[in-house]
């Protein structure tokens, strides 16, 4: 087990910083964030065509770049630390894990390498009405029907969902309970019976949609009936994944803090010089870096499918979650009133770390999990 | 001059060993001839009882150790960050007198800094010590003073110039305990246990040549001591055991270790005993509870994101990389650790916690930890220090405005007690 980075992704993370920093400035967060898709057209070519990263974990016989977690991390941290917009959570981190766990060779011939390309969105539809994160949720069913299947069902918070062309939808045989029964499918946006709706998001950079499936033929991801341990593999790769975004975020709220309480001066001096705000700098400190080490530690086990995967990420996922909000929380408090105003940025990672705290489970969800799965 | 590599070094000591370990020697005959060869302390300088060899091959050297059960020189307490000190600032005369019974074991040392008044703030300390005739006289009281009831040496830092200013005023001083006018007395803790000691100081005497380094510099040599001990805190405070045998210097080394590790019985308890909880949980029948579950998990969270912080620091460390902020970290999150983990003990033994002594829950080690972990955010630097230090370090905050510096010590508020 490693518990530093390979001179190589420090360099992989330099070029991503850079990026990041020319091309996802706070001005494009807020242009992007009033648009419908929430994307830029001409980023998305270049993080595909230029970075190789909208395939990174993507194994190269299926036209990605044959990295693992590691490096996926890396990539969704800085994107975290810059707030990027875009279907990068949504395509290569949900949907093609999600083939890649379930898919027969076929499917990932069919879908990931045009996902690696930059060329196919896509996206995953498991969560309902309930906002739940448990397989043991899906409602959704699957009928079948001459050799294929029907879908009915309603699923919700789905990242991304007007922009998909592809979703991986999660449902259930009917009368199955439990684990049992579960299957993902690959439905196409414009199938018949699908009705999407944009909906609108407490973070508007991460945009959301409701599907409602009506008989809505679709054709199996893999096999039949045993799609829950992929399900789960994939609910847990994503989790990793937003720890890594997460920690990014939290560091750039930091960062935000400690700059401003070094610029501006009351009682005839830097607010930064006293105690009461550097105490509080230095512990939001301490929980950004233990959030990290706990981010790291879970994308180095999924890396490795190490047997403590799953409590490993649930750590990581409730770490990041409350170190990312309580570090906004507290940057908008050292900000003073403007740390309240629109003008200022600091909202805009509050309400990534909002729907983030949320998006896969809560900590408490995911603590929980910690607990019942302790060796 | 062949080139020295991890094989050559390897062989060497091997043939050491080979030709010199003798497990029915005594201790202290043994480490005589570990003090004379150098292999006791490698990394010491040639002349000085080490071999001048880089840091990397300590290692091997222990390996080789290990591999034929041979024991090593004394380490326990301060004894090693007064000798690093006495290499660093101390004279010949020092190293001679000094260097080879700390390292026998043959005599024991403690700390003379802290006070009463001076904890967090050291540099403010008030014991005074003034050249009166042919010899410095020392008048005042220490406190935290480890093991200095049974020890034949002390390093003692003392105000000699008043109207210096403040961190300039401080000389640095070795101190025979043996004499009338030092008095040990140990300082019972919350928790029951007498593990260190006041010292006063009346009219006690030093001759002139006792003085490390020269006059006002005692708080750069202080330092060095501090440093010392901040980078070997981890290996200081683990719990030593002995290698156990029956030939005669395993007996010796067992009778050693049980004397000198007594005061630090309770010290895996004040970190916490995280590695408790699940056993606890479910042996009180609380792991069903869904809130006490919570506040397990919080603790497991935060416990191992520190574990793999330290891990992260010190995979660094290796790498030759510049440290990052993980490095400085590791105290302020133990103490985190330590509360919680208390806390959480308190949820799992409910009203038990009422209860200590060998007939209270988890035969009284429960109150213990209660009893303990204040002590981690105190001792070695308080969290309010630690902050500090991570705040002007590592995020490169301006230090608080202070009245203390840049004028004579005679004219600065002095630090009160209570």
């Amino acid at each position: 087990m490693a518990f530093s980075f390979s001179d190589e992704q420090e360099a992989f993370r330099g070029i991503v910083k850079r990026f990041m920093d020319e091309r996802a400035a706070s001005t494009e967060v807020r242009r992007l964030m009033a648009s419908d898709l929430g994307y830029d057209a001409n980023v998305w070519r270049q993080l595909s065509q230029e970075l190789g990263v909208t395939g990174i974990q993507i194994p190269e016989e299926y036209g990605g770049q044959g990295f693992g977690f590691v490096e996926l991390g890396i990539v969704l941290e800085e994107m975290g630390r810059a707030l990027y917009c875009g279907p990068y959570f949504s395509t290569t981190v949900l949907a093609a894990n999600a083939i890649m766990n379930a898919g027969s060779r076929g499917d990932k011939e069919q879908y990931l390498p045009a996902i690696a390309a930059g060329e196919l969105f896509a996206s995953l539809a498991f969560c309902e009405p309930s906002g739940r994160w448990d397989v043991e949720s899906v409602t959704t069913t699957a009928a079948p029907a001459d050799g294929a299947f029907k879908l009915s069902g309603q699923k919700r918070f789905v990242l991304d969902g007007m922009l998909a062309q592809q979703f991986v939808v999660a449902a259930r045989a009917p009368g199955s309970h439990g684990k049992d029964g579960i299957s993902l499918f690959m439905v196409a946006a414009d199938a018949r019976g699908l009705e999407r709706r944009a909906v609108r998001a407490l973070d508007p950079t991460r945009k959301l949609a409701e599907l409602d499936l009506h008989d809505v033929v679709a054709t199996p991801l893999g096999e039949i009936g045993a799609g829950a341990q992929a399900l789960e593999d994939t609910l847990m790769q994503a989790a990793v994944a937003l720890a890594s975004e997460s920690v990014g975020g939290a560091q750039a709220m930091l960062n935000a803090a400690v700059d401003y309480t070094l610029m501006r001066v009351q009682f005839g001096r830097l607010v930064g010089s006293f105690q009461a705000i550097k105490h509080q700098c230095a512990e939001l400190l301490l929980d950004v870096e233990l959030a990290k080490s706990a981010a790291y530690q879970a994308a180095n086990a999924a890396s490795d499918a190490d047997a403590d995967q799953r409590v490993v990420a649930s750590i990581a996922k409730a770490a990041s979650s409350d170190s990312f909000m309580g570090a906004a929380i507290r940057c908008i408090q050292l900000h003073g009133g403007i740390g309240f105003t629109w003008e200022q940025d600091t909202h805009l990672w509050f309400k990534r770390a909002k729907s983030s705290e949320v998006f896969l489970g809560t900590p408490t969800y995911h603590r929980e999990i910690v607990v019942a799965n302790w060796a | 001059m062949s080139e020295i590599t991890e094989a050559t070094v390897r062989a060497e000591v091997r043939a050491w060993l080979e030709a010199n370990w003798d497990p029915n020697l005594s201790l202290l005959e043994w480490r005589n001839l570990l003090a004379d060869s150098g292999w006791g302390m490698p990394m010491w300088p040639l002349g000085w009882h080490g071999r001048g060899l880089a840091v990397g091959f300590g290692p091997v050297v222990e390996e080789e150790f290990k591999r034929v059960r041979a024991l090593g020189v004394a380490k326990s307490g301060v004894r090693m960050l007064v000798a690093a000190t006495l290499l660093d600032h101390g004279s010949d005369d020092h190293k001679r007198k000094y260097l080879r019974r700390i390292l026998t074991g043959e005599d024991t040392w403690c700390q003379l800094f802290s006070e009463p008044g001076s904890g967090s703030d050291l540099a403010g300390l008030v014991t005074r010590a003034e050249f009166v005739g042919n010899q410095w006289v020392v008048n005042g009281q220490k406190v935290w003073s480890t093991s200095a009831h049974k020890a034949d040496w002390g390093v003692l830092l003392a105000r000699t110039d008043w109207d210096e200013a403040k961190h300039a005023g401080l000389s640095y001083f070795v101190i025979d305990m043996s004499q009338a006018g030092v008095e040990a007395r140990p300082l019972q803790q919350m928790n029951g246990y007498a593990s260190f000691n006041e010292v006063f100081l009346t009219d006690a005497t030093i001759p002139p040549d006792m003085m490390v380094g020269e006059r006002g510099t005692g708080w750069a040599i202080a330092t060095t001591t501090l440093m010392h001990e901040r980078r070997n805190a981890d290996s200081l405070r683990s719990w030593t055991t002995a290698v156990g045998g029956e030939e005669r210097i395993y007996q010796e080394e067992s009778a050693e270790i049980a004397t000198v590790m007594a005061p630090y019985q309770w010290y895996p308890q004040r970190a916490g005993r995280v590695d408790m909880i699940m056993d606890r949980a479910r042996e009180t029948g609380r792991l069903e509870d869904p809130v006490v579950r919570q506040e397990i998990a919080k603790l497991l969270v935060m416990s191992k994101s520190a574990e793999w912080t330290a891990r992260r620091a010190r995979e660094a460390q290796q790498l030759g990389r510049p440290q990052g902020p993980e490095g400085s970290l590791g105290k302020l999150a133990s103490s985190h650790v330590a509360r919680a983990a208390a806390q959480v003990h308190t949820l799992l033994t409910e009203t038990g916690a009422m209860l200590a002594g060998p007939d209270a829950p988890a035969d009284g080690l429960i109150a213990e930890i209660l009893l303990s972990v204040p002590a981690t955010s105190i001792a070695g630097g308080t969290d309010e220090i630690q902050r500090n230090i991570i705040s002007e370090r590592v995020l490169k905050m301006p230090k608080e405005h202070r009245v203390d510096v840049g004028r004579p010590f005679n004219e600065v508020r002095k630090n009160t007690v209570g």
